[in-house]
């Protein structure tokens, strides 16, 4: 079985600052780090792989410094790792880059094709559909289980904002998943001596056969208006008096502001 | 300091930190207070082969030698003692096989132990026995193509927990020291059983266990070695693995040595961080340069055991002794730094002093660990003189 991991090195959003005059995104000394839900995508494949064997590849669209990335993915069980990588790519929406994403996995093959259920920098949950669309294979997403994988077919648990659904689909699918899926593993010794020796392949928009104008900024549906921080809402009341007092203060006001 | 490590030596250094700070350090405490064995820790640790350290390739380990190893138990005891004994047992357990043992041994057994699947322990210690090994009373009597094993080895480390066991039991008393021999046992081997389990000061996450065997009949070809060979398996495999259990005393210090500093710079005494008064700042530098000393004596001796020296007792004895001495004091004045905080469980460093007093009386007391660098004083000094 072919197994493709979607992966996305973003910044550690922990340690994020937005820059309070462009509100963009202060990327500068930031480290960077797996996608977070990505790691449990990629911990799912390298867990098919050791029950029923499979093959699997880490794949990941960026710039050049997105191999390090992969060479994480392959310290953690990955088997190969491929960058796609253009100036072609710059400026990329969710639609282009799904559109090159499945340009790269059609190329490459893949049975399953595991995608995190969203990037921690984007939060649009859409790549990974998009890709499934364009490859026009079904996907499941918000994969919290996965019960079975047998005669070309899966059966998995996707969550619900109350309980799961129960969704079998026919192999190809594309999966996206949740952290409640597993634990991602710590990178082993042997993954990350391999890491270190890795050929990573390179893909660029001639590998993939792609239509130039559906690249990069210029196949980018999305036009950004305006981007600005939330303001921040103040306002705090101290209440003061003896405890009796102010549940007594604390209902009045709760009462004017409706709350009770 | 810079120890010039190479590549793979920072990147098994980083990786058991790692797992250190992110799976161990968050439950010690827990596993402290409850006394349990740290099988999540130990898996995690398989699985970032860590158990394949020191075996050879062709075993599927990854051919490091004891100073990797070091290094690693080192940066497992600077969050937890309990879990890094679990850890090292397992090596110490397995260099019967890995130095003594046929290559059908080897083939059988240690792909398993480089992959985690099987722990392995070392059983030496008896009631009438322990820096006495020649008081040994296990027996192991041939019979056809089996042995038969009778009696009872007491705090065994992962006792219950292991499946591999290596035990020294007496083959031929009126042999002396020449009677006793190494075996493999496998658990569930019948007759073979556990006692109780301890209930022990520190190193509380690791198991400390009973092995009784009635009438336990094992194979011939579980012998490692040859018949009689016992105590040489048993003294060249504590020469190897003195240098971890430095190695122990190294990283447990360290641990208590940097709470104290946090908290010494964090804690409020006369309008100022407690750090700022020389009484502490002299305690703190004594631990720091005592710790130095001992990390480049551990370092040292390792690195020349796996040059391939010889004879490594004194070497490796002093390497123990020097390093679990320090690392007593140390965590005994790193409670002292932290004052009635460092007495509370609430910090670490009370369990860091418990958990290191067990690194000056197992694997040879510091006592016998002197003993053995007296005795190899006086056999040089006797060469001395006849070469002169």
């Amino acid at each position: 079985m072919d197994i493709i991991v979607c992966i996305k090195q973003v910044p550690d959003t922990a340690e994020i600052k937005i820059n309070p005059e462009t509100n963009t995104l202060m990327r500068e000394g930031v480290p960077s780090i797996i996608n977070p839900f990505d790691l449990h995508a990629l911990e799912a494949a390298v867990r098919i792989k050791e029950d029923v064997g499979a093959r699997v590849t880490a794949l990941t669209m960026g710039p050049p410094q997105a191999e390090s990335s992969l060479r994480e993915a392959i310290s953690m069980g990955a088997d190969d790792a491929v960058l796609l990588s253009d100036r072609a790519f710059a400026g990329s929406d969710t639609w282009a880059t799904s559109y090159a994403l499945a340009g790269a996995i059609r190329k490459l093959g893949a049975d399953i094709v595991f995608c995190g259920k969203q990037a921690i920098d984007g939060d649009t949950a859409q790549v990974g559909p998009e890709t499934a669309e364009f490859l026009d294979i079904p996907h499941v997403s918000y994969v919290r289980r996965i019960e079975w994988i047998r005669d070309g077919a899966v059966r998995v648990q996707r969550l619900m904002d109350e309980g799961y659904d129960v969704v079998e689909s026919p192999l190809p699918v594309l999966l996206t998943v949740v952290k409640e899926l597993n634990q991602p593993r710590m990178p082993s010794l042997k993954g990350k001596i391999a890491a270190k020796k890795a050929q990573v392949r390179i893909m660029g928009k001639a590998d993939i056969g792609a239509d130039e104008d559906s690249l990069g900024l210029k196949g980018s549906p999305t036009k950004v208006k305006s981007i600005f921080a939330p303001g921040t809402k103040t306002g705090r009341m101290m209440i003061e008096g003896g405890p009796e007092e102010q549940v007594d203060i604390l209902i009045k006001e709760l009462r004017k502001i409706k709350c009770l | 300091m810079d120890y010039f490590l190479d590549e793979e030596q920072l990147m098994i250094r980083d990786l058991a930190r790692q797992i250190a700070e992110e799976k161990i350090m968050p439950v010690r405490a827990e596993l402290d207070e409850r006394e349990e064995f740290p099988w999540d820790i130990m898996n995690a640790l398989a699985q970032s082969d860590f158990f394949g350290l020191y075996i050879p390739g062709e075993y599927g380990g990854l051919g490091k030698g004891g100073f990797e190893l070091s290094i690693a138990i080192e940066e497992l005891s600077r969050a937890c003692l309990g879990v890094s004994t679990s850890y090292a047992a397992n090596a110490l357990g397995t260099y019967p096989i890995l130095l003594f043992g046929s290559e059908e041994q080897k083939k059988k057994y240690l792909p398993d132990i480089a992959s985690g699947r099987r722990l392995v322990a070392f059983a030496l210690t008896e009631a009438n026995a322990g820096s006495d090994a020649a008081g040994v009373q296990t027996t192991a009597r041939p019979d056809g193509d089996e042995y038969v094993l009778n009696g009872t080895k007491q705090w065994i480390t992962n006792g219950g927990e292991a499946e591999i066991y290596t035990v020294i039991a007496i083959t031929d008393r009126a042999k002396g020291a020449r009677g006793a021999s190494a075996f493999i046992v496998e658990k569930g081997t019948p007759g073979f059983t556990f006692g109780k389990k301890e209930n022990k000061m520190g190193i509380r996450a690791s198991s400390t266990r009973e092995l009784i065997f009635e009438d336990c009949r094992i194979p011939k070809e579980n012998l490692i070695g040859r018949q009689g060979m016992g105590f040489i398996v048993a003294m060249k495999t504590l020469d190897k693995s003195r240098t971890g259990v430095g190695a122990q005393g190294v990283g447990v210090a360290q641990g208590a040595f940097e709470a104290a500093v946090s908290f010494a710079k964090e804690r409020r005494q006369f309008g100022a961080p407690v750090i700022s008064f020389q009484a502490v700042q002299h305690m703190l530098a004594d631990m720091a340069a005592q710790i130095e000393a001992a990390r480049a004596l551990v370092y040292s001796v390792a690195r020349y055991i796996d040059s391939g020296a010889k004879d490594v007792s004194k070497e490796s004895a002093m390497a123990k002794l020097f390093a679990t001495d320090v690392a007593m004091k140390v965590t005994v004045d790193a409670v002292q730094v932290m004052g009635g905080s460092g007495y509370m469980r609430e910090y670490p460093v009370e369990k860091m002093m418990r958990d290191a007093k067990i690194l000056q009386i197992y694997e040879g007391t510091n006592q016998i660990q002197r003993n053995i660098i007296g005795q190899s004083l006086i056999k040089e000094s006797a060469k001395k003189r006849q070469g002169g």
